[in-house]
């Protein structure tokens, strides 16, 4: 659209700057009256910069189109990107017991020199602890375990819903999608009272006379398993369906119509034709699901290792912020590489429309 | 295949493993005993108790708090990066700004608390803004991530938009800006209140991100939750938990209701 280019400053209503200035009032004194000084100001400030672009534009011929842009990709570069830079830069420190609890990276001396104090220790350390290799190596398995599972249970049901009649396929989809609408801290611990020794499980297994002793399932590798594809079930189902409902009938007619059974269509005609789905609903359970910290603190035992807890308690009970950084980074390197096949994928399947 | 029994069977066991923990959260939810899976008889003491608990309910107004603000910063952010990734062509640092949108939606919880939380000690210390960790740290770091899924719905919806509307308008002699308020965000209107809404529930159900850039006397519901829940079943947490279920309920029904209608006005 090149029509942002040329703006017609000249179109600008005039109510629009009193509308402003109605709203900036009334947002700083419902926000002083609400929340505390800095919210405030930070709300102020948000619709002052809105003001300041309508009279930049309108009195001194900026450029929209710039403005505009500069509005989203200042705010992600500022509170997304540049933190990955932060974290960097702190687990090249070492920890101290002070305020903020790293290292500088240079220190200068009485001459002026300037001495780097950067090192790659806290990498060292991670790589050479085996601890912590083992709640990488952990991770991956138990979310690459999962992620199996839930595309096992998903396809069946993502297929089903994308092969049903109108009315009732947008009813299972709302279905899938509706407890995701529900807390997800709460989907997760509605399960301990499934699993746990005294849970809906054992009780009913040995009410019907199934099993004699409780089944040991809370505080297990299971558990954790079980935790993961449901909580992400519904990620993998809906990109599945999104590629299964598109799927040309005629190509299955033909399949069947050249003797094919349809066994055989499935595998040689449907899955393969739906890999795309398969891939992006993969990784969109097997990325997130690698720094997973709810679901093992809740669900799992002790020695369940994923690194995403193994983060959390050198943050939160070690207090050591260089470490923490380093973990973060080297799982941040782990996660980059699917999330680029999954962005390569989804971009084939857009410029595919 | 397709009249098989298979598909019918997996899909009903699907089905069942989604509604079965939640159907048993709202049952033991009126459970008289304290042993949360044992039935003790019928009863509503644990709404009350969870009503008297005032620690609870302060987590509550906060998250409500932080929810409205970074729901309302996500959706004008994610709004407009969506518009400029759908409508402005090629620009310098568009390739970044698709990144930043999409990243967020799959990047580790933990990452992006830690980073974030290290990102505002820096600022603290740089530019002395924001001074210390609570409500407004919360609700940066909020806006941000699901500003990420406000772009998603928006973008979809603005691709599927018939953009010989803004052109009509354009060639009527509307001005961009009057073109965008005018034409665009009525049309795209529904994807926003949408938007709003996930970005709301998202902000609303963060434990991790909230953990860590919080500070003392921001603690968010769901952090409250959990520290409760960590020590075991509590059967006022599954009181909560009906209740919030119960208005996700009813705000979908009424949300798909006006979608049919709408549809059916437009369609």
């Amino acid at each position: 659209m090149s029509g942002a280019d040329a703006p017609r400053r000249a179109g600008l209503p005039l109510r629009m700057l009193a509308l402003g200035l109605a709203g900036l009032g009334g947002a700083v004194a419902v926000s002083f009256l609400t929340l505390n000084a800095t919210s405030a100001l930070l709300l102020s400030a948000l619709i002052g910069a809105g003001l300041l672009y309508f009279l930049l534009s309108r009195f001194m011929g900026w450029s929209d189109r710039w403005m505009v842009i500069a509005v989203p990709l200042l705010w992600l570069g500022i509170f997304f990107l540049v933190p990955f830079f932060v974290l960097g830069r702190i687990s090249l420190s070492e920890t101290m017991i002070a305020r903020p609890p790293y290292s500088p990276l240079w220190e200068t001396d009485a001459q002026g020199n300037v001495e780097i104090i950067a090192s790659l220790q806290n990498y060292w350390f991670i790589l050479g602890d085996a601890l912590y290799r083992n709640a990488y190596l952990s991770s991956i398995k138990i979310a690459a375990i999962s992620t199996v599972f839930a595309l096992l249970l998903g396809y069946p049901i993502a297929y089903y819903i994308a092969r049903s009649p109108e009315p009732r396929r947008s009813f299972l989809l709302l279905l899938v999608v509706l407890p995701f609408w529900t807390s997800f801290l709460l989907r997760v611990y509605a399960w301990i009272g499934f699993l746990r020794r005294e849970g809906v499980i054992n009780n009913t297994l040995m009410w019907l006379g199934v099993i004699d002793e409780p089944l040991v399932m809370m505080q297990t590798d299971f558990a954790v398993y079980i935790g993961i594809v449901y909580t992400y079930l519904p990620f993998m189902i809906l990109p599945l369906y999104a590629n299964l409902v598109k799927l040309d009938g005629a190509l299955l007619e033909a399949a069947s119509d050249l003797g094919a059974t349809p066994m055989v269509t499935f595998f040689t005609v449907t899955v393969p034709l739906s890999l795309p789905g398969v891939i992006a609903g993969s990784m969109l359970v097997f990325i997130p699901a690698i720094g997973e910290y709810v679901i093992p603190a809740l669900l799992g035992g002790p020695d369940t290792l994923m690194i995403g807890r193994t983060l959390w308690d050198e943050f939160f009970s070690a207090r050591d912020w260089p470490v923490a950084s380093a973990v973060a980074i080297i799982m941040l390197i782990l996660v980059v590489i699917p999330m680029m096949w999954l962005q390569s994928v989804q971009n084939r399947q857009e410029e595919g429309q | 295949m397709r009249r098989g029994w298979f598909l019918p069977i997996v899909a009903t066991f699907g089905f069942c493993f989604l509604y079965a923990p939640i159907v048993s959260l709202v049952i033991f939810s009126f459970n008289e005993s304290r042993l949360v899976t044992v039935w003790g008889g019928f009863s509503t003491r644990w709404y009350g108790e969870l009503l008297a608990d005032g620690q609870m309910l302060a987590a509550a107004w906060i998250s409500l708090k932080v929810g409205v603000l970074a729901a309302s910063i996500a959706t004008v952010i994610g709004t407009l990066a969506a518009f400029v990734l759908t409508r402005f062509g090629k620009f310098r640092g568009k390739l970044l700004l698709t990144g930043m949108v999409t990243a967020p939606l799959v990047m580790p919880e933990v990452i992006i608390g830690l980073s974030l939380l290290l990102l505002f000690v820096a600022m603290e210390l740089v530019l002395g803004w924001p001074a210390g960790r609570g409500l407004t740290t919360v609700v940066i770091a909020h806006a941000t991530f699901t500003s990420a899924y406000v772009a998603v719905i928006a973008q979809s919806r603005l691709r599927d938009m018939d953009e010989s509307l803004e052109e009509a308008a354009r060639d009527l002699g509307a001005g961009p800006v009057r073109v965008f308020f005018d034409i665009t965000l009525p049309v795209i209107a529904p994807a926003l209140v949408s938007g709003w809404l996930l970005a709301f529930t998202l902000s609303l159900d963060d434990l991790v991100i909230a953990s860590f850039v919080s500070g003392p006397g921001a603690s968010t519901l769901p952090m409250v939750i959990f520290s409760k829940v960590r020590l075991g079943v509590s059967p006022d947490v599954n009181a909560l938990a009906t209740i919030i279920i119960v208005i996700v309920a009813v705000a979908v029904t009424i949300a798909g209701l006006l979608l049919m209608r709408q549809s059916k006005k437009t369609g």
